[in-house]
């Protein structure tokens, strides 16, 4: 890619850098460029390292690559942790005014900018981020006036005088390379005429969960999923909806519960602890044949474990997690977008088959800002279907001899009618017990058998009735198949293009349905090399791929909190072409 | 709402299985009066429950209910309320439901003074699991966990909740019909969280806590000089500590539920049959 450029600005926690981040992808987006960003971060408040990284391109961009080109270093553990990043074309803007004396790596261009006393010069040090973006303009030869439409969406509310002094923090910052520096690596950021939004995968979420109709959200704040929270409060209200911010995911996932025994489409979201604590009632919402989405963005367990960190390593949680044996649906998109349309398909699942599903994201989908042509955002697509839903007209139909509903009742498809609360002659309860057809407890084993058949008939109905279908890139003729899920896809696609060079032809299947998945027996008996691509230890996907087709498969994990990085990834996979299969 | 609605329209057709004598029977005809008396009828009314022998009275009743896991029926009618503020929403629970494995949620449910009752039927005992001590159980209750007594202070619900800073603060006994119905249909009518602890003795395994012992022992604040509406005089007799008070001792005037300061108040089950017709506003935002 001609015009690929990776950015970065890195500080500490506190020095504005993911504000600052923000500003100029928006500045890229709003240029007509394809912009996919990453974040290294910390569980902190203040200090320690943070980044905000940009990759950009007029091409579509879905990954992040091991490699920096210009670099706003803040701090020098900000170039220190990206050295390995850095080349002999990269170059580090920094402020050699401040206390630390920059050590610039051999063969990188150091660019000494001011920015504190610049930003002075502009209106108050606290805008010497900006210019910092002004002197990165400069030196990626990136016209100034895609910023100025940035800082006024970012601090219009702040009035038109800061909007100002920005502007003008930037122009500094501009100049000051312009007079200072010639003959540095040349880039050119190229500008188009296209519209793109930029949006990471929990604003995608929310997103998705406003246009499907869920009104009702009950979560505690847990990195990475705050964001779907933070997106749904205040928007969700203009439609009806609320969130609740409850006192723990213990009353989250039951507030949920309830909401939606009411009839709301409901949703709490959270991550690897939280799901634990959840799964005390995930088994009343699966036996209750309560419609509910549970949203679980992964990042690195166990335990605390690395909460600012990319994993995939639950996804037996959500296939497994609980006691005793009933069933639930997982989906786990594979990009920000499907975030938005899976998230959808999620409180459809839910409801025709009154179920809980698992929405499994990851924090790399989570943190990720990325650009997308706005229909893929596609509002007029969206389908409600409620399922079996009963009202006071046709309620009659669906009571026993003694007119009473039943919310259990034994259909043939596994799905019972349902009434919402307020219908009248709907009155019915159900319970955690086993219960019969009416929702009361029972221990007679006829009736217990039903209704765990009758359970789980709703997942063959669904097979039957669903198309739960996967993506497929690459070269289809391949002797190489790749398989992976979740946010892996993007990392994949692009090391296709590695491959290729190498003279690798790959065929690449991505799966967005866990359970229940496409049958992939044919595709992985027809290939040569079959290879299971996640970001976890256990390869617990490429466990559920091996049962589902008795063929021993490769594996690719990588487990040390971060994403797959698509050279690398290619470096892996060649590597792995030449290794016997574990035993 | 039919005005021609019956307390035992509230009952099912199952009958209880809780011990002859059980404190429980008094404390849910109550409840089915009170919701009878005040309007509401099997349809429009949802009943949370927990688990224990209080648990089952979703079975009992007949209404919408929901049954759910061991502590969590506060929030479980948190969300019932707030989906459809047009239930009727009573969450039932035990001692051990509400004070201890769910100790968190109440103090938070009384915090958000949603618009809903909450009834606990207070017999300082485990007795599903057959005699162990509860949150409530005396210091020197012996049980078969505790030979020798708890030895620890019993939780005090009523301090709890005006420390969380509940709006409406009662406590009734299961067998003083007439009372124990008044107060639960006057914390149904309060805006806001209306929480009555129920005396309701366990005839099995509570030997101490008894029928007689409560007789003997209770003042009715309907008796005494005790304006509700006072917060200190009230904080006085809750943290009085020797006697078992029965009525509303605190009942704030003003309070103001959660879906008002929220502005909650449509039916959220009612939704378009696509996305909302403006949700392409979302997407512009992030251009």
């Amino acid at each position: 890619m001609a015009d690929d450029l990776n950015w970065a600005i890195g500080g500490e926690a506190g020095d504005g850098i993911a504000s600052t981040g923000k500003i100029f992808a928006q500045a890229l987006s709003r240029a007509g460029r394809h912009v996919f960003t990453s974040k290294d971060f910390a569980s902190r408040i203040r200090g320690g390292y943070t980044a905000y990284k940009i990759r950009t391109s007029t091409d579509r961009v879905q990954s992040v690559v091991d490699r920096l080109d210009i670099l706003v270093a803040l701090t020098q553990r900000t170039i220190d942790e990206n050295l390995d990043e850095l080349h002999d074309d990269s170059i580090v803007i920094y402020d050699g005014e401040r206390s630390w004396d920059a050590e610039i790596p051999e063969g990188v261009t150091g660019v000494d900018v001011p920015l504190k006393s610049l930003a002075e010069d502009a209106g108050g040090a606290i805008m010497r981020n900006i210019v910092a973006l002004g002197a990165a303009c400069e030196i990626a030869s990136f016209p100034i006036e895609n910023l100025d439409e940035s800082l006024e969406k970012r601090f219009a509310s702040k009035g038109e005088k800061l909007v100002e002094n920005n502007k003008q923090a930037a122009r500094l910052g501009q100049e000051y390379v312009q007079e200072n520096y010639d003959d540095l690596p040349e880039y050119s950021l190229d500008t188009t005429d296209e519209d793109y939004v930029l949006l990471n995968g929990d604003e995608a979420i929310g997103m998705g969960a406003i246009a499907a109709g869920c009104r009702f959200y009950s979560g505690y704040p847990i990195t990475p999923a705050t964001d779907v929270m933070e997106y749904l409060t205040g928007r969700i209200d203009k439609y009806g909806g609320h969130v609740v911010q409850a006192e723990d995911e213990l009353s989250a996932i039951n507030m949920a519960l309830g909401a939606a025994r009411s009839g709301a489409r409901a949703m709490t979201a959270t991550s690897g602890p939280g799901i634990d604590l959840m799964t005390e009632t995930f088994g009343l919402v699966a036996t209750s044949e309560t419609p509910l989405v549970i949203c679980d963005v992964m990042r690195s367990g166990p335990s605390t474990g690395m909460p600012t960190k990319q994993e995939q390593g639950d996804l037996n949680m959500a296939l497994y997690g609980g006691h005793g044996e009933v069933p639930r649906f997982v989906v786990a998109p594979t990009t920000v977008a499907e975030c938005f349309q899976k998230t959808v398909e999620a409180f459809n699942l839910a409801e025709k088959y009154q179920l809980p599903v698992y929405l499994v994201a990851d924090l790399a989908l989570a943190v990720t800002e990325q650009t997308f042509r706005p229909e893929e955002f596609d509002m007029d697509a969206v389908e409600i279907d409620r399922g079996k839903v009963v009202d006071e007209d046709d309620i009659d139909q669906y009571l026993d001899e003694q007119d009473r509903f039943q919310p259990h009742y034994d259909a043939a498809d596994g799905v019972s009618p349902r009434a919402f609360p307020g219908t009248e002659g709907g009155a019915h309860m159900s319970t955690g017990l086993e219960h019969n057809e009416l929702g009361r407890r029972t221990e007679d084993t006829d009736e217990r058998v039903s209704q765990v058949d009758k359970r789980n008939r709703k997942v063959e109905t669904a097979k039957q009735e669903e198309e739960f279908d996967y993506r497929e890139f690459g070269d289809e003729d391949a002797d190489t198949l790749v398989i992976s899920w979740g946010s892996n896809e993007g990392a994949m696609v692009e090391a296709l293009e590695y491959l290729e060079d190498d003279g690798i032809d790959v065929r690449f299947i991505s799966v967005p349905y866990i359970f229940p998945r496409p049958d992939l027996s044919e595709e992985v008996e027809s290939a040569d090399d079959v290879i299971v691509v996640e970001c976890n230890e256990q390869g617990q996907f490429a466990d559920l791929l091996e049962h589902d087709t008795l063929t021993r498969l490769k594996r690719v994990n990588k487990y040390n909190g971060i994403r797959f990085k698509a050279d690398e990834l290619a470096d892996d996979i060649a590597a792995t072409l030449t290794e016997e299969i574990k035993a | 709402m039919s005005s021609d609605v019956r307390f035992t329209d509230f009952k099912s057709d199952k009958q209880p299985t809780w011990c002859p004598g059980c404190g429980d029977f008094g404390t849910m005809n109550g409840m089915m009066k009170a919701l009878a008396e005040t309007g509401n009828d099997p349809d429009n009314t949802f009943i949370c429950a927990g688990i224990g022998c209080s648990g089952k009275i979703g079975t009992y009743m007949h209404s919408y209910a929901l049954h759910g896991v061991h502590g969590r029926a506060l929030p479980v009618g948190t969300g019932v309320k707030l989906a459809n503020p047009n239930l009727e929403v009573m969450v039932a629970g035990g001692d051990g439901d509400g004070y201890s494995i769910g100790a968190g949620h109440f103090i938070h449910a009384v915090r958000r003074n949603v618009d809903m009752t909450y009834v606990v039927m207070d017999n300082r005992i485990y007795g599903l699991t057959k005699g162990q001590a509860s949150p409530t159980s005396r210091e020197d209750f012996e049980t078969s966990t505790t030979p020798e007594g708890p030895k620890q202070p019993p939780v005090n619900p009523l301090a709890l909740s005006l420390a969380a800073g509940g709006t409406f603060i009662a406590q009734s006994f299961s067998s003083d019909s007439q009372r124990h119905t008044e107060i639960v249909k006057e914390a149904i009518e309060h805006d806001g969280f209306g929480f009555v602890n129920v005396y309701s003795p366990c005839v099995t395994f509570n030997d101490v806590d008894t029928y007689d012992y409560f007789r003997d022992s209770i003042v009715d604040l309907a008796d005494e000089d005790h304006d509700p509406n006072d917060r200190e005089a009230a904080k006085e007799k809750i943290l009085e500590g020797d006697k078992e008070y029965q009525g509303v001792i605190y009942k704030d005037e003003n309070s103001v539920p959660y879906s008002d300061l929220h502005g909650i108040g449509s039916n959220m089950s009612e939704i378009p049959d696509g996305a909302p017709e403006d949700a392409m506003d979302l997407v512009r935002e992030f251009y």
